[in-house]
């Protein structure tokens, strides 16, 4: 029952921006129906559809999850966008100087490294690197509302626009191949690289990009879920999240949860680079994000900023962008924007939530409770 | 449902014997012992019997009475979602009277009232108007057929003068031209003829709260107002300025106003009202002469049980001094001085209270006391247990065994969003029995739920499910929720803030036992309440605060309201 009334206005949000795109889709002149079938009808086949969906879904799980942590904390962070870009060049930074002889664009051995280090080393110092730079960068806006309190919104917009420059300009003018045409890092070592599921789970082939990270996001569901739920620190930061003032009066040191809630989500939103760097493209790419950082304000507002929503919302939205190439190049009229109506649909309808829930309910239709 | 032979008014109540307006007998029951029977507090099995000598007579109204009612609710009745705020209610104000409307909070006595005046429109029911059946739809409606309400909380704008609050939204002169003359000089009429004593061109900022009152009372009949009601009016007051705008009321009495006064303090009713009209959730429970009724059997119809008004003590036996604070002061954030150099004792096993008008520092003294205000901005020495404490935090201090109940439970006592459990770690949620495992990160939820069921069950939070969100409770049981969870962690020092504050008369009597026996245990209380009777009642000595400083200490058993009264605004009157 519980479950149930957590689920109802999310599906609700879902069901009725569905409506709304279909509108929208008779008014173009397409067959509602035929327009749905590819938008969503390509994500359950085997092995491609469901292997690139949930590669789609990883990025998002990410930065789903790291707003939601900061929103616990009564935060909201715009900022992963650019806690992703950091981390994710920062990793293969990391990457390439400890992973010894790559082969560069041109197809020559070259050596970027100063020491060449095992993959059992390697990865896990890679993913750290991710996680720790993606915290730093997170816990600045976080320190800065803390110590002077200034508003994390718009530090953490403004630091978007730094990360996105600072990592454009040492792509371009440090650590590109000289001659590469395109804008992005020399590879990583091998060494570096996590592996593909499709080395695991028969019939998925290799060349799909589902990585290990996909694991790695799900099992940070579950350890964000233990650290808001199950531990003394995710109380605390739920609770200044919950009423600062209350917090307070509670002996907690309010301005530390602040720091920390960013941190933790910063670090959520660097994991990203795992995904990217170690698991996809084995070097950084300039300008890789598909706005996962601001989709994932979307996924953690449909996913109720719990973590198992953060994990269904992270696969819609997967859905709807993979599918929206479909629509494109199999619908007649109707081109990809349709996605962007329907994610802006969701969000209006959950957002529209609000009238009915909370203390100010018009309709009192349902209590607020605790998830 | 019974009704009353003689006048034919129905009560709910199944209890009721007599009707409350004449004493007719409601039964058939023809027995001239009949008893009044109500359920007892302890057993409701068992029911009291009340005398029929002790039950109040009501003379029958004399046949020269007016007939035709001021005001007058019939049926009304109002939901919002599942809550019936108001069912069948039936109030009946005469003209030229003062009429409280008296219950606990949320039985639906400010619902009735804010249908009357518009704010809300009744699901159904009638509102008869000097005898004509009336709609009512908007405050608008109100003020034209003369009706005028006074809110709890001003409606004036500060830097306006008295003359401009007075004429807002009903501007005399053309268009063009605001009469500002003519409006003032109408105002100094009424004041004049209602004894208000407003200067129309002072400012609203300039006056005291008294005054400002005054200026709302003003805008009200300056719109022609012929019926007032007035939201729990003596909230903000000193008891000084109750007096005399008590006098004010009964002098608009004589001027031939009705008045309608909604409130919870029992005091006042009787010394106010004619007639009392007592709901309980959402029904009207009775209606009674004031002269024919006492503060006990009003208490008993508000909470439907019998209720100990007083306060039942042994004397203090005050043992070594717990908390010592010596030359206090503290600063508010825009740099004015909140608490001015006071030094002050408390001593194991007795309670100090603190009383003052509100505002006058009482708040920034606790929460600093309580390790909340930033250290930067105390100065003095607070010892505790003859250890320094001055520039403790909030958690230390708790760890030490201050325990602190807040004035402010929704801003500072609870997490309304969390369920009963987790608030009942609030501040003990870093150690045992809230964590458990990996050297004490980890929540322990059978420690967690331990807790919360202990504090449920000692302190009678209703309901019983520590999975609620602290949200769903009622005002009462929130603050036994914080008062329990405070009191489990068996404090050596209480700071205690308006503990019964917007609290149901049921609730009162507990919390104030349960402070009580802390005292008994040993604990050292410090208690601010802007309730006069209620410190005095539990105080073993009491401080007067007035502008940051204690300006006296007089022995609440001996000192008298007027005198406390007196000290609380300064000597000044």
């Amino acid at each position: 029952m519980k479950l149930l009334r957590q689920l109802i206005f999310p599906l609700i949000a879902v069901v009725a921006a569905f409506l709304v795109g279909a509108i929208f889709v008779l008014l173009i002149g397409d067959s509602p129906v035929e327009t749905y079938r590819q938008l969503l009808g390509n994500a359950f086949s085997w092995p491609d559809g469901i292997g690139y969906t949930l590669f789609n879904a990883t990025p998002l799980i990410f930065t789903g999850l790291a707003v939601a942590v900061a929103f616990r904390c009564g935060l909201l962070n715009i900022g992963a966008e650019g806690q992703l870009y950091v981390a994710s060049f920062a990793t293969a930074w990391v990457c390439i100087l400890f992973g010894g002889v790559v082969v560069d664009v041109f197809g020559q051995p070259v050596n970027y490294s100063i020491v060449s280090l095992p993959a059992i080393i390697l990865i896990p110092l890679g993913c750290l690197t991710a996680i720790v730079v993606g915290a730093l960068w997170g816990a600045i806006p976080g320190f800065l509302k803390a110590r002077f309190g200034s508003h994390e919104v718009i530090n953490t917009i403004m630091m978007n626009f730094i990360a996105v420059a600072l990592v454009s300009y040492f792509t371009q003018y440090h650590y590109k191949v000289p001659g590469d045409p395109i804008l992005e890092t020399a590879p990583v070592g091998a060494a570096a690289h996590i592996p593909r599921l499709g080395k695991f789970i028969p019939g998925l082939p290799e060349r799909i990009p589902l990585n290990l990270a996909f694991i790695l996001a799900l099992i940070a569901c579950a350890l964000v879920y233990i650290f808001l739920w199950r531990t003394k620190w995710g109380y605390e930061i739920r609770a200044t999240g919950a009423n600062p003032t209350a917090a307070e009066y509670g002996g907690i040191n309010v301005r530390k949860q602040i720091v920390l809630a960013m941190a933790v989500s910063g670090g959520l939103a660097g994991m990203v680079g795992i995904n990217e760097v170690m698991g996809y493209r084995y070097r950084y790419y300039d300008g890789f994000s598909d706005n996962y950082g601001f989709t994932g304000i979307a996924v953690a507002l449909l996913g109720r900023n719990h973590p198992v929503g953060v994990i269904f919302a992270a696969i819609l939205f997967a859905i709807l962008s993979r599918g929206g190439i479909f629509v494109d190049a199999f619908t007649e009229h109707v081109s990809k924007d349709l996605v962007q109506v329907l994610q802006g649909t969701i969000i209006l309808f959950v957002a529209a939530e609000a009238i009915f829930r909370g203390p100010f309910g018009r309709f009192g239709l349902l209590k607020r409770s605790k998830v | 449902m019974k009704r009353c032979p003689t006048c034919n008014r129905t009560y709910s109540d199944e209890t009721l014997s007599f009707c409350l307006a004449d004493g007719a007998l409601l039964s058939a029951s023809e027995d001239p012992q009949a008893t009044l029977t109500l359920p007892s507090s302890q057993d409701p099995q068992e029911t009291l019997r009340i005398p029929a000598s002790q039950i109040p007579q009501v003379t029958q109204p004399s046949p020269s009475a007016p007939k035709t009612t001021a005001l007058e609710l019939r049926n009304i009745t109002k939901r919002f979602g599942d809550v019936l705020a108001n069912d069948h209610v039936t109030i009946s104000v005469m003209p030229g009277t003062i009429h409280a409307i008296v219950g606990e909070n949320g039985a639906g006595k400010s619902t009735a009232m804010r249908i009357a005046y518009g704010f809300y429109t009744a699901d159904s029911g009638d509102i008869i108007v000097d005898g004509e059946v009336r709609d009512i739809k908007t405050p608008h409606d109100a003020i034209a057929l003369g009706i005028g309400m006074v809110h709890q909380h001003f409606m004036l704008v500060e830097p306006m003068t008295v003359a401009e609050n007075i004429v807002l939204g009903a501007e005399p002169g053309s268009v063009a031209g605001l009469d500002l003359k003519k409006a003032a000089a109408e105002i100094r009429a009424l004041s004049n003829e209602f004894k208000l004593s407003v200067d129309p061109n002072a400012t609203i900022e300039s006056l005291s709260v008294g005054q400002q009152q005054r200026v709302e009372l003003m805008k009200a009949l300056y719109r022609r107002a012929r019926l007032l009601i007035l939201d729990e009016p003596t909230a903000v007051l000193t008891p000084q300025e109750v007096e005399e705008f008590f006098a004010i009321l009964r002098n608009m009495r004589e001027q031939g106003k009705t008045i309608i006064i909604i409130t919870h303090k029992l005091s006042e009713v009787l010394a106010i009202s004619d007639d009392v009209t007592v709901m309980r959730d959402g029904r009207v429970v009775g209606e009674l002469k004031t002269k024919d009724t006492n503060a006990a059997e009003l208490a008993r119809l508000m909470v439907g049980r019998e209720v100990l008004l007083r306060v039942e003590k042994s004397e203090a036996k005050p043992g070594d001094v717990v908390l010592s604070v010596r030359d206090f002061s503290v600063t508010a954030r825009d740099g004015s001085r909140r608490v001015d150099k006071v030094s002050f004792d408390v001593q194991r096993g007795e309670i100090v209270g603190i009383a003052g008008v509100e505002g006058n520092g009482q708040t920034e003294l606790i929460e600093a006391l309580a390790g909340l205000v930033d250290p930067a901005r105390v100065s003095g020495r607070v010892e505790y247990l003859a250890r320094d404490i001055t520039n403790a935090n909030a958690r230390t201090r708790k760890e030490q065994g201050i325990a602190h109940v807040p004035e402010d439970r929704h801003r500072r006592g609870l997490l309304l969003d969390f369920n009963l459990a987790e608030n009942s770690i609030l501040g003990i949620h870093y150690r045992r029995p809230a964590v458990a495992g990996l050297g004490g990160i980890l929540l322990n939820d059978s420690g967690i739920q331990k807790r919360a069921a202990q504090v449920i069950k000692d302190f009678d939070v209703r309901p019983p499910n520590p999975e609620l969100p602290a949200r769903a409770l009622s005002g009462g049981n929130q603050q036994k929720l914080i008062i329990g969870r405070e009191f489990e962690l068996e404090p050596k020092l209480l700071l205690v803030s308006q503990p019964t504050r917007g609290v149901d008369i049921g609730a009162i009597e507990f919390i104030h036992r349960k402070l009580v026996s802390l005292r008994d245990a040993g604990c050292a209380v410090l208690l601010v309440s802007a309730e006069l009777e209620e410190v005095t009642a539990l105080a073993d000595r009491l401080l007067i605060i007035h502008e940051g400083r204690i300006v006296g200490e007089v022995d609440p058993k001996q000192a008298t309201t007027e005198e406390i009264g007196l000290l609380m605004t300064g000597g000044k009157g």
